[in-house]
């Protein structure tokens, strides 16, 4: 069978990169002797020894913390968050640690790690497992924020995050991991702060992040097929914003669509719309237009858990309704 | 015995002064470093430099030099010097809260560096950009000044974890560096303390958790806000070395520091060290200082660390209070240039407000 799952094409990012650099280490719940919650590290702890691949008591502003210590000190250390979830419990570590250190200490310090993990709305796992912290880290000065949706993308930006010298916040989709694809051979990376145009067009920009590209891709599907030109762009970069991708991209169609999974208030697609806003209003044709998932926590049921994130459809219908207006 | 070193404690029943002065009273010093005269003038030196540089921080403060909370160590002094001095600075690792001031002055970092950091300098150690609660210093291993309490606990852990993944991930058989964190009684009812100590046996790794026990967390008296108050017993629970010292004796915290770092760079493992300490200065300078009993504070007082150095380092004949005076006088005209350099110290460069953000930059 060809192809990689995407949560291989991790392992191997991980693995290629604790073979190229012997301060790689990777330290979270079970990802040592069981290999990973979603297996991203699978068998490595037996390659590269308990110590490289740290399995650590349940315990996440500790183990966080100890990463930037770590980090402080010479080694660059991959932190997993079982779900990305828990690491509210770390909320403090990456905030005031990971992500302010660098600048209060004057320079002093550097803190290259990276945190990863799967987060997002995946099939009923109830509120508490269905989390997008992407938004609630946002703010945080001195972190970059990366979410992966390709099994191409997580290895190159797997490999660019932990060569990266400043904390990465990389996220990860529960419902990706098994996506196959045929990798590019040898060893390659991808930028960080790079946006990718996944498909160019003419009468419309969507933007967006992780699972939602392939949402946004059926959707795309059907709009074609109505003859509706559709410029995709995966944003990939949650912090810094790609805004020359994205302000060439509105200066061509003059329409933009955000389409994301976190909660619409203080969301990505907030700080996103309020830039295009600042950067790119002369270009705008129509007020932009935000697809968010409901402010409200994950429902268990799953009919009502649908109804809580956005679906190709109603991402069908904004752009017909953006496109038709022609305002 | 710690406490035969107080002065004349007679008049100041413990029962007034509290539980904190009782179990100082009852602590039997189980050892203390014999000092030659070299390193009794260094510890000397080094605390009285760190009570000196705080006084005149006090006196900026008021003077409106400096701003912000400032949290001064007077009376702790025993602590910094009796642990720092018994590392290797510029090799073993030191990571501290918001009250350290001393703790960066013990580990090497240049007074100048200090004092132009509280003045928001740019010779700073932070640049001007930490302040008195995030002092740093690459150069002298302090891993901080963490202004949040119990955080900078895990860093600290960090820092030791490197020193054993040297060792055994990279082979690199040299790799010996110890990590002391300092952090107060009030932090040990937090969460990240029980997560570290866990973690610190589990591993073995080589830190000293050297908690400063001064009875007072702000204004919540310790045996108020923990169901048992010796903090050193905690340790046993993790199966971990655990010993109470008398924080105001240098020599005594000196000789368990020393035990601490052998076992560390032995490999085999950390400790918990609890000194049991007092600070003669409210919580910050912003702190009037009206919860405390007069009778506690003069019960501490009479224990100051300095004074008891001086009794010992005399009554030893290793040196004269003339020699002692002349280092006073020494430090003085440090504390004073060091004032005097940060006054005249360029401020930041306003173009350079986002600096340091990014490893690159
Ligand atoms: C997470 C957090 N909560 C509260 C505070 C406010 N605070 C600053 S110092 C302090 C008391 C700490 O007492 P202790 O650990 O005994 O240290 P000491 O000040 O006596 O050195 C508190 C509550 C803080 N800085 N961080
Ligand atoms: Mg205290």
């Amino acid at each position: 069978m060809a192809g990689t799952l995407l949560f291989n094409a991790l392992r191997e990012a991980i693995d290629e990169e604790m073979g190229r650099d012997p301060h790689v280490c990777v330290m979270g719940e079970d990802v040592g002797h069981y290999g990973g919650s979603y297996k991203v590290t699978k068998d490595l702890a037996e390659k590269y020894g308990d110590l490289r691949v740290l399995d650590t008591p349940i315990a996440e502003n500790g183990f966080t913390g100890m990463a930037v210590g770590a980090a402080m000190t010479g080694l660059r250390p991959i932190v997993e968050g079982m779900n990305m979830g828990f690491l509210l419990l770390a909320f403090n570590q990456i905030s005031n640690n990971m992500g302010m250190l660098r600048y209060t200490s004057g320079g002093n310090f550097t803190i290259p790690t990276v945190v990863r993990g799967p987060g997002g709305v995946g099939r009923q796992l109830g509120a508490e497992h269905s989390q997008r912290l992407e938004a609630y880290f946002h703010a945080v000065p001195g972190i970059k924020i990366v979410a992966c949706s390709t099994p191409t993308n997580a290895k190159g930006l797997m490999k660019a995050a932990i060569r990266d010298n400043n904390p990465v916040l990389f996220f990860e989709h529960v419902l990706l991991y098994n996506l196959t694809e045929e990798l590019p051979e040898g060893d390659y990376t991808c930028a960080l702060d790079q946006a990718d145009l996944v498909q160019e067009g003419t009468d419309v920009t969507i933007l967006t992040y992780s699972r939602m590209r392939h949402h946004c891709l059926k959707a795309v599907e059907q709009l074609e097929a109505e003859g509706v030109s559709v410029e995709l762009i995966d944003l990939i970069s949650l912090k810094p914003f790609d805004m020359e991708t994205i302000s060439r991209s509105i200066r061509k169609t003059n329409k933009v669509i955000v389409v994301e999974e976190c909660m619409k208030t203080g969301g990505i697609g907030a700080e996103l719309i309020a830039l295009i806003t600042e950067q790119c209003f002369d270009d705008l044709d129509a007020r932009p237009v935000r697809l968010s998932s409901q402010d409200i926590p994950t429902p268990y049921n799953g009919s009502l858990e649908n109804l809580t994130i956005i679906q190709p459809h109603q991402i069908v219908e904004a752009a017909q309704a953006l496109v038709n207006k022609g305002i | 015995m710690g406490q035969d070193l107080a002065v004349d404690s007679a008049p100041i029943g413990t029962a007034t002064a509290g539980p904190h002065a009782e179990r100082l009273s009852k602590l039997v010093t189980a050892q203390r470093a014999t000092v030659d005269r070299d390193t009794g003038l260094d510890l000397y030196r080094d605390m009285t430099l760190g009570r000196r540089f705080e006084d005149k921080c006090a006196e900026m403060y008021y003077r409106g030099k400096m701003f912000g909370f400032v949290h001064l160590y007077n009376g702790q002094e025993a602590v910094s010097t009796g642990v720092i001095g018994a590392m290797k600075r510029q090799h073993d690792w030191f990571c501290s809260t918001y009250r350290d001031h001393v703790h960066a002055l013990s580990a090497g970092v240049p007074a100048r560096e200090v004092m132009s950091e509280l003045f928001g300098k740019e010779t700073g150690c932070s640049k001007g950009r930490g302040g008195s609660m995030h002092l740093f210093s690459k150069e002298h291993h302090l891993l901080g000044g963490f202004a949040f309490i119990a955080e900078g606990i895990p860093v600290a852990l960090g820092s030791a974890f490197t020193s054993r993944y040297k060792r055994d991930a990279l082979g690199d058989a040299s790799s010996n560096a110890v990590t002391a964190a300092f952090f107060g009684d009030g932090t040990c009812n937090n969460g990240q303390f029980f997560e570290c100590m866990n973690m610190a046996q589990l591993w073995k790794l080589p830190i000293i958790f050297v908690v400063e026990n001064n009875k007072w967390a702000i204004g919540m008296a310790h045996d108020r806000a923990t169901s048992d108050p010796e903090i050193w017993r905690k340790a046993s629970s993790f199966g971990m070395a655990g010993e109470e010292v008398d924080g105001m004796d240098v020599l005594a915290v000196r000789a368990a520091a020393q035990r601490a770092v052998e076992r560390a760079r032995a490999g085999e493992g950390p400790t918990l060290l609890e000194c049991l300490t007092y600070r003669f200065r409210g919580h910050s300078l912003a702190d009037p200082d009206e919860l405390r009993a007069e009778e506690e504070k003069q019960f501490w007082a009479k224990r100051d660390p300095l004074k008891a150095l001086e009794r010992d380092l005399t009554e030893a004949g290793l040196v004269n209070s003339d020699e002692l005076r002349a280092i006073e006088k020494d430090i003085d005209s440090i504390v004073q240039d060091c004032v005097d350099f940060a006054l005249s110290a360029p401020e930041p460069d306003p173009s350079e407000l986002t600096r340091y953000i990014w490893a690159e930059d």
